[in-house]
C-alpha cells in the first residue's frame, strides 16, 4: 500500500462519500488510489468551488467534507474557499498535492507554500513528511475539523510521500492531542447565574448564530425557547434556527436585518448570544449592547467571548449541551407582555419597498418562491443584493438556509448548492444569485450537467453589481464606477450550452405558476428574473 | 499595560512563525520575543513581552491558547516575574575613555569579553531596565554594534 492508498483508506474510515477536486501531477497518486475506492470524486471546474462544494455538503451533514487539489496554483486557487469556510466555521478537510519533499523550498514548477499561505484561515494544517504518519494525521485532522469551533484543516501531501510504500496500516481509534481539548459542557455555576437572571429579566431575548446549526442544537433551542417562552432573533448565519413564522421568532438582526429584530435587541434587558460572534454586520455597536442589558455570551470558542463585547455572564461550551442543561431548570419568569410588544413591532415596523412595475420584485419573488418550495428544501443564497433580499424574505420551515455570511464570497451559491444536493439528494435545492455572482461560478453548470446534479438556479439579473452600486448611490453620489456588467451573456444560450432548462421571468404576471413550473420536477433549471437595475435592498 | 506571556509550545517546524504571525495578523504588539528549547527537547518556551489594553491582552492570551501547537500560556505582570536579558555590545574606545568605560562596566556588573586595539566587547546579563541604563551610560562612547536576546522571564518563586 502506498501513501495515497493509505490516505484513501483513512477517508473511507471517516465515512467520506465524496471528494471534490481538480487533479494535477502532484495529486495524481491520490486520484489514482481513489479509482478503486467507493468514494466518488467530483471534478469541479475551478478549485475554489471544490472548497465551496465541500462547504455546502458539510453544512448539510454536519461532518467535515473533503476537497483535494494539486500543488501550486491548484492549492492557491483553493484559498478563497478555505477562508470562506473558516469565516463561517465550516468543518472541512483540504488535501493539497505538493512537490517532492526534497524539492520543497527550491521554487520548482507548481510549488507553493500552501501551509504558510493559509495559516490564518485554517484551524490547523499539516505537511506530511513521513508516510507512516498518515493515519494519525488524518484522524487528528477530522477530529480537529469536527470538534470545538468547527473549521477547515489542510493536509499538504508531497507526491513522494503519496508514492512511498507503507506497511502495517492501522487507523487509530482515538486521538491524542495534549494541546487541544475543547470545552463542551458549560460551567454549572454560570448556567445557574443565567437562570437567576432570566427570573429577574422582563425582556429577555436569545440571539442565535451559526453555532446553533454547527453543533446541531436547533431542536434544543426550540425546546428551550418554547418551554420558557423566550423570544428569538438570529444573525444571518443563524437563519433557520426557528422556522421563520414561528411565533417566538422575530427575524434577523443587523444592518440588513429586520427592524423588529433590531428593535428587540435595543430594548431587551437581557440578551443571550448563542453561538454568535457579535460580528460587525450583526451588532454594529457592541458597546451599546451591554449598556442596559445583561449580556450572556455562550460560545464554544473562548476567544469570541469578550472579543467584541464584554459579557456579564460568559459561558464556554457547546450550545447543544448548555441548552439541554438549562432546560432542566424551572424558571419563574413571565415574558408575555414583552412578546406582545415584539409582535407589535413585527406588525408595525415593516420594510416598505416602492413598486417596480415591469420588473420582478425580488422581495415578493423570494417570498413566493419559498412558499412554493418543499417544506424541507435547501435555499442557498449568494452574495450581494440577492443575499439581502433572500435573508429578509425567505421563509424557512424545516429546511436550511445556506450562505457565505462571514466572508461574503461571491460565487458561493452554485457550488455550495451542488454539495448540498449531493449530501441530501432527496431534497429540493435552490441557489439564488445575482448576475455578478452567477458569472463567478457559472463554469460549474458543466459539473452539474456532467454528474446530473439537479439544482435550481435563480439569477436575479439587474445588469449591475447591485450591492456596490447601491453603496455608490448612497455614499458616492451615484458615481457608478466599475459596477455596470451589461446584458451579456445571454442566459438562455448559456442554459442551452449546458443542456439545462431555462425560464425568463419578466415581471410579476403569473409568477406563481412560473415558480411552480420550474420547481415541479427534480431537474436542473436556470431561471432569469428581470430585476430593476435601480432596485435597492 | 505591559504583560509577559510565557508560551510553552510544541517544538515543531513553523511554530515560531505561526505565533509571530498571529501577533502581526491581529495587530498585537511584540516588544520582545525570546525562544529556546526547554529541558524537554519536544517543547520550546517562548517569552513574549507585549502591551495593550486589558481587552487586547486578554485576546492575546485567548488567541494563543487557540493555536494547536501551543501547550500552555502563562501570563503575568513584570513585577511578579524575574526578567533577564543578555546583551553583547561592541564599542570603540580611546586611551582617554578606556578607564571610564571599564569603571562603568564594573559598576554595572558588565564584563569585557573581547578586545582589540580600538574595539571592546561588553557583555551584560540583567533586567531590561539595567541593560537600557548601560546603553545610556555608554552614550558618550561610539557604539559599533549591539545584539540582545530579548527578555526572558519566569514567574517569581512565590509559594502560597
Amino acid at each position: 500500500m502506498n501513501g495515497a492508498e493509505a490516505m484513501i483508506k483513512c477517508l473511507e474510515e471517516e465515512n467520506v462519500k465524496y471528494v471534490f477536486g481538480y487533479p494535477g501531477v502532484a495529486i495524481c497518486p491520490f486520484y489514482d488510489a481513489i479509482y478503486q475506492s467507493d468514494i466518488k470524486s467530483v471534478l469541479i471546474r475551478t478549485e475554489q468551488n471544490a472548497a465551496h462544494a465541500a462547504s455546502g455538503m458539510a453544512r448539510m451533514t454536519g461532518e467535515a467534507a473533503v476537497c483535494a487539489v494539486t500543488s501550486g496554483p491548484g492549492a492557491t486557487n483553493l484559498i478563497s474557499g478555505i477562508a470562506t469556510a473558516f469565516a463561517d466555521s465550516i468543518p472541512m478537510i483540504c488535501i493539497t498535492g505538493q512537490v517532492n519533499s526534497e524539492l520543497i523550498g527550491s521554487d520548482v514548477f507548481q510549488e507553493a507554500d500552501i501551509t504558510g499561505a493559509v495559516e490564518s484561515f485554517v484551524k490547523y494544517s499539516y505537511l506530511v513528511k513521513n508516510p507512516k504518519d498518515i493515519p494519525e494525521i488524518v484522524k487528528e485532522a477530522f477530529y480537529i475539523a469536527n470538534s470545538g469551533r468547527r473549521g477547515p484543516v489542510l493536509i499538504d501531501f508531497p507526491i513522494d510521500v503519496q508514492q512511498a510504500e507503507i506497511r502495517n496500516f492501522e487507523y487509530p481509534k482515538e486521538v491524542k492531542l495534549r494541546t487541544y481539548k475543547p470545552t463542551i459542557k458549560g460551567n454549572a455555576l454560570q448556567i445557574k447565574k443565567v437562570i437567576r437572571e432570566l427570573e429577574k429579566a422582563h425582556k429577555p431575548l436569545i440571539c442565535a448564530g451559526g453555532g446553533v446549526h454547527l453543533c446541531n442544537a436547533v431542536k434544543e433551542l426550540r425546546e428551550f425557547a418554547e418551554e420558557y417562552s423566550i423570544p428569538v432573533v438570529s444573525t444571518m448565519m443563524g437563519i433557520g434556527v426557528l422556522p421563520t413564522e414561528h411565533p417566538l421568532y422575530f427575524g434577523m438582526v443587523g444592518n440588513n436585518g429586520a427592524p423588529a429584530a433590531n428593535r428587540a435587541m435595543r430594548e431587551a434587558d437581557m440578551i443571550i448570544m448563542l453561538g454568535a460572534r457579535v460580528a460587525d454586520r450583526a451588532v454594529n455597536q457592541p458597546e451599546v449592547l451591554t449598556e442596559n442589558t445583561v449580556l450572556v455570551h455562550i460560545d464554544v470558542d473562548p476567544a469570541e467571548i469578550g472579543k467584541n463585547a464584554g459579557a456579564a455572564i460568559p459561558i464556554v461550551g457547546d450550545a447543544k449541551h448548555i441548552l439541554q442543561d438549562m432546560t432542566e431548570y424551572e424558571i419563574d419568569g413571565d415574558y408575555a407582555t414583552w412578546i406582545k410588544e415584539l409582535e407589535g413591532y413585527s406588525r408595525d415596523l415593516k420594510v416598505i419597498r416602492p413598486d417596480h412595475p415591469g420588473f420582478v420584485d425580488p422581495a415578493i419573488f423570494v417570498r413566493k418562491l419559498s412558499e412554493k418550495m418543499k417544506d424541507d428544501a435547501v435555499y442557498v443564497a449568494d452574495v450581494g443584493q440577492n443575499q439581502i433580499w433572500s435573508c429578509r424574505n425567505h421563509i424557512v420551515r424545516n429546511g436550511r438556509f445556506l450562505t457565505s455570511g462571514g466572508m461574503g464570497t461571491m460565487g458561493y451559491s452554485i457550488p455550495a448548492a451542488m454539495g448540498a444536493k449531493l449530501a441530501a439528494p432527496s431534497k429540493q435545492v435552490v441557489a439564488v444569485c445575482g448576475d455578478g455572482s452567477f458569472q463567478m461560478s457559472m463554469m460549474e453548470l458543466a459539473t452539474l450537467c456532467q454528474y446530473d446534479i439537479p439544482v435550481k438556479i435563480i439569477v436575479m439579473r439587474n445588469s449591475y453589481l447591485g450591492m456596490v452600486r447601491q453603496y455608490q448611490h448612497f455614499s458616492l453620489k451615484d458615481r457608478y464606477s466599475m459596477v455596470d456588467i451589461g446584458m451579456t451573456p445571454a442566459l438562455d444560450h448559456i442554459a442551452r450550452a449546458y443542456d439545462m432548462k431555462y425560464m425568463y421571468i419578466k415581471d410579476m404576471k403569473g409568477v406563481e405558476d412560473k415558480i411552480e413550473a420550474f420547481l415541479k420536477d427534480d431537474e436542473s433549471y436556470l431561471v432569469e428574473c428581470n430585476i430593476d437595475p435601480m432596485d435597492l435592498v | 499595560m505591559k504583560r509577559i506571556f510565557s508560551v510553552l509550545v510544541e517544538n515543531r517546524t513553523g511554530v515560531l512563525w505561526k505565533v509571530a504571525g498571529l501577533f502581526s495578523r491581529r495587530g498585537f504588539n511584540i516588544n520582545s520575543l525570546a525562544v529556546g528549547e526547554t529541558d524537554n527537547n519536544e517543547t520550546s518556551m517562548m517569552t513574549i513581552l507585549s502591551d495593550g489594553s486589558p481587552r487586547t491582552l486578554e485576546q492575546i492570551e485567548k488567541q494563543l491558547n487557540k493555536k494547536l501547537d501551543v501547550i500552555k500560556v502563562r501570563t503575568f505582570d513584570e513585577n511578579k516575574a524575574v526578567t533577564r536579558e543578555l546583551m553583547l555590545i561592541k564599542v570603540k574606545y580611546t586611551k582617554a575613555n578606556r578607564r571610564e568605560i571599564m569603571e562603568t562596566c564594573e559598576v554595572m556588573g558588565a564584563e569585557i569579553v573581547d578586545m582589540s586595539e580600538s574595539l571592546m566587547m561588553i557583555q551584560i546579563c540583567d533586567s531590561p531596565e539595567k541593560i537600557q541604563l548601560l546603553i545610556s551610560m555608554l552614550a558618550q562612547v561610539r557604539i559599533v554594534e549591539v545584539a540582545r536576546t530579548g527578555t526572558l522571564a519566569l514567574q517569581k518563586c512565590l509559594e502560597d
